[in-house]
């Protein structure tokens, strides 16, 4: 289907999303793959699962989204998502420091798990309730500062976050699911991040090696490759 | 709920006291009343109850005639002539007396309110049959004309007052930021809700409750726990007290405490189902071996911290008990209605694709199932469907992340001790609709969900979930699912042509399903909804109560006339205006009946998919 309105190549990437609850990730999500947006969103239970393509000039990514829930209790589920993941987006609050500290166990924990070729993201959203939201219109959050101070309420500096992203070697945006600045952007730069080589390569035999080396039960060897290898074929 | 602080103890200790020498005569009739009923005895008895106000105030819900039957129509030859006979009040007395003397002990301790009824029993007896003689002919007269009024056209006075502000019940308590309020107002409305659910631990920490923020009610937590506590420490755990007209009911489940508030004269049994659901919400989180530790290795653990995300859950179930839902009161499930025919090739295209890891399958569209594949050793049960279908349908969260979900849960029915692996996905053909989901797009929102022991089943569910998919809209049965999820439910014109009643419950007991007609446009409001259920659980409640071997009753009210009917094949619950005649309703209830035997197979799913 992939291939009727465009000759380019494609391929899939399975990319994940991690980090604290409430940062926003399904929101980052939701405007990525819907262009939309919705306020007191509920918490997101386990995962979710979610299909989006991104053209790039010269081939066709489809991303396969793993969308976590953030609360501590479904921490110990992360090494299913990430694991034979390509890429990650590490989720932190701008306006929320202690998010940012969980951000950096989850690229800890992603550089020592994760495969080694992984894509890392770092994102800092609700960038609209800052002075920087471009179009940041930071009133009406209920999280956020409220109309009569028009003040910053961000507590995470951009030169902070951006200096650990070098040392780690991660691309780095600050986004804003709300007004959708930056969101694409991510996503696109992902899309471009990833090697050409990896693309080829990864699907087939790498999935399986995954797979049949985590895989605890038969059948879950059988049906997770053959899977991944018609999801290969059908774009 | 100054309750609380006021009356609580005392009334706690009172119960506790009642409880040490058994009660001489603790005849309390306590499912008997209408539940609002009751209320307006509990404020009333104490001060010089004068045989005329029993007879104002029993007399609209009390002059109920029980009689059995044997013989399903029976019943309508029986009472083809309207005479006192119907009305037969020896009959309720001693029926409600002999039931009430067996009540356990958690339902006598209101012993206290229900004092006027200590008299003889002979003494209502006379002074209701009395009343009907002499009301009885131009009773008649009336009746036969007005039958058309339709419930709760008339409220009574005291009624309204029951619910007054239950529009308001669901609107949010304004949270600390907010500078138009200070405390006092917003404890003030705190107060104003009509029902509360609690959660705490034994430790007397906060975990959950309904309305507030756990900040603005920490001090009155504070005092539930001492309450309790002090009970507790004595070997002799309070299980409810009644303070105003307020009724607290408390559950212990291990190092958890609940405890609900109802001002909506609910029975104390409803009340602790509802907060046995809530237990299990939590256990679906948890799991028992995890909640056990956590209490074990710190007992003053913040459980709000495991259970981070899933208040929303809590208060989506809390608020269907207080919006009043058939299925959680009867403890059945709903099904869409479908031809057989149709049914049968649904549950076939599904069990062809059935994956391997796969548990248990579910088609579901708005709420109401669809179809059913399950292993042949196992079934499901409702109060674990109960979970599935609040996360669904009555919390938002899962239908509005769009796409297909991966969930962790535990079904406590099913096995309390560990987690199954639940697949959902919405089917839902319109992308652009993905914007537009509000609360009406779940009427008719149709899922699949695929439950599995097996965490890494994902994408083998996934692929069976296409299979289905094609298969289904292969044969045109998808649009023939959604469209009649979107019909909704028929109208009880339309089930029984000309008959009077307004609504009805009909529970096949085997099946554990149920079927209702539409709630349009009768009983359309949130409140009118609630009078109904309200209506619905007091006649739950008194068939249900303990050794109360009642096979049929039937209520007259001057809001609504009522009939209640169990066999051991079914349960039949039925709603008409004030007027209606005991004749018209039995004849409306037959039909009725013959309605459902008719359709049994097109109403419930019987059986399943088995493999």
């Amino acid at each position: 289907m992939a291939d009727s309105n465009a000759p380019k190549p494609s391929s899939s990437v399975k990319l994940v999303l991690l980090g604290e609850a409430a940062v926003g990730k399904s929101s980052l999500v939701l405007r990525f793959v819907n262009n939309d947006f919705q306020e007191n969103k509920e918490p997101t239970i386990g995962a979710a699962f979610l299909t989006q393509k991104c053209n790039l000039p010269s081939r066709t990514i489809k991303f396969e989204i793993w969308d976590t829930a953030g609360q501590e209790r479904f921490a110990s589920l992360a090494p299913m998502y990430y694991r034979n993941a390509q890429a990650a987006l590490v989720v932190y609050d701008l306006t929320k420091p202690t998010s940012l500290v969980k951000a950096r166990h989850w690229v800890a924990e992603l550089q020592r798990q994760a495969s080694p070729g992984i894509v890392i993201a770092l994102v800092g959203n609700k960038l609209d309730l800052t002075n920087d939201g471009e179009s940041g219109r930071g009133d009406g959050d209920s999280e956020g500062v409220e109309g009569e101070d028009p003040g910053d309420a961000r507590k995470v500096s951009t030169e902070e976050a951006k200096s650990y992203a070098e040392e780690e070697s991660l691309l780095f945006f600050e986004t804003s699911a709300k007004t959708g600045y930056n969101v694409t952007d991510v996503f696109t730069a992902i899309a471009n991040a990833i090697p050409e080589t990896s693309l080829k390569s990864t699907r087939g035999p790498g999935a399986s090696n995954v797979a049949s080396r985590a895989g605890d039960e038969q059948r879950v060897n059988l049906n997770g490759p053959r899977e991944a290898a018609k999801e290969g074929c059908a774009c | 709920m100054t309750g609380i602080e006021d009356a609580g103890p005392s009334s706690g200790a009172r119960a506790a006291h009642d409880e040490e020498p058994p009660p001489p005569l603790p005849p309390r009739p306590s499912l008997q009343p209408t539940p609002k009923d009751r209320a307006s005895l509990q404020s009333k008895p104490t001060t010089a109850l004068s045989s005329m106000t029993i007879q104002t105030l029993s007399f609209p819900d009390g002059s109920r005639g029980t009689f059995s039957t044997t013989v399903d129509h029976s019943a309508a030859d029986d009472s083809a002539p309207p005479s006192t006979e119907g009305y037969d009040v020896s009959a309720l007395g001693f029926y409600s007396i002999g039931s009430a003397r067996k009540q356990d002990t958690d339902e006598s301790m209101s012993i206290m309110s229900m004092s006027p009824t200590l008299r003889p029993p002979g003494d209502l007896e006379s002074l209701l049959v009395g009343d009907m003689a002499k009301k009885s002919p131009a009773w008649m007269l009336l009746r036969s004309q007005s039958a058309a009024i339709q419930p709760f056209e008339v409220i009574r006075s005291d009624q309204s007052s029951t619910f007054a502000g239950f529009e308001r019940e669901f609107d949010d308590i304004p949270d600390e930021p907010d500078r138009d309020w200070n405390d006092g107002d917003r404890l003030q409305l705190w107060k104003s809700k009509l029902k509360h659910y609690m959660i705490l631990s034994s430790a007397g920490k906060p975990i959950y409750s309904r309305h507030g923020d756990l900040g603005l009610i920490n001090s009155s937590m504070g005092v539930v726990q001492t309450i309790i506590s002090f009970y507790e420490g004595a070997k002799n755990p309070l299980l409810g007290f009644t303070a105003g007209d307020a009724r607290f009911v408390i559950a212990t489940e291990g190092p958890l405490y609940f405890v609900a508030i109802s001002r909506l004269g609910e029975s104390d049994s409803q009340l602790r189902a509802q907060l046995n659901a809530l237990y299990m919400q939590i256990l679906s989180t948890l799991t028992l071996p995890v909640l056990t530790n956590i209490f074990a290795n710190r007992p003053s653990t913040d459980l709000r911290r495991p259970l981070q995300g899933t208040e929303t859950l809590l208060s989506s179930l809390a608020d269907s008990f207080t919006r009043g839902s058939p299925s959680v009161l009867l403890g059945a499930l709903e099904c869409l209605r479908l031809r057989k025919s149709h049914r049968h090739s649904i549950n076939n295209a599904f069990l062809k694709a059935r994956a391997e890891p796969l548990l248990y399958g579910l088609i579901v569209a708005g709420g109401k199932l669809v179809s059913v594949i399950r292993p042949r050793r196992h079934s499901l049960h409702p109060s674990d469907l109960q979970l599935i279908f609040n996360m669904l349908f009555e919390s938002g969260g899962i239908k509005a992340a769009g796409g297909e979900n991966w969930i962790p849960l535990c079904l406590p029915a099913f096995n309390n001790r560990g987690y199954l692996y639940m697949y959902v996905s919405f089917l839902d053909d319109r992308p652009d609709s993905a914007s537009a989901m509000d609360t009406s797009d779940a009427d008719e929102a149709v899922a699949i969900i695929l439950i599995s022991p097996d965490k890494e089943s994902f994408f083998a569910l996934q692929k069976m979930r296409d299979d289905v998919v094609t298969e289904l809209k292969k044969k045109g049965h998808l649009d023939l699912i959604k469209g009649t999820a979107l019909k909704g439910r028929p109208s009880v014109t339309e089930i029984a042509p000309s008959t009077h009643i307004s609504h009805f419950l009909f529970k096949s007991r085997a099946n554990v399903q149920f079927c209702m007609p539409s709630l349009q446009p009768t009983f359309d409001s949130v409140l009118s909804r609630r009078r109904l259920m309200s209506l619905y659980s007091h006649l739950h409640a008194t068939m249900h109560a303990r050794h109360s071997h009642l096979k049929v009753l039937h209520c007259v009210s001057e809001e609504a006339t009522s009939l209640a009917w169990i066999t051991p094949v079914f349960e039949f619950y039925c709603i008409a205006g004030p007027n209606t005649s005991r004749a018209v309703m039995t004849q409306g209830a037959n039909k009725i009946m013959q309605w459902a035997k008719r359709e049994e197979e097109r109403l419930f799913i019987i059986g399943g998919g088995v493999f």
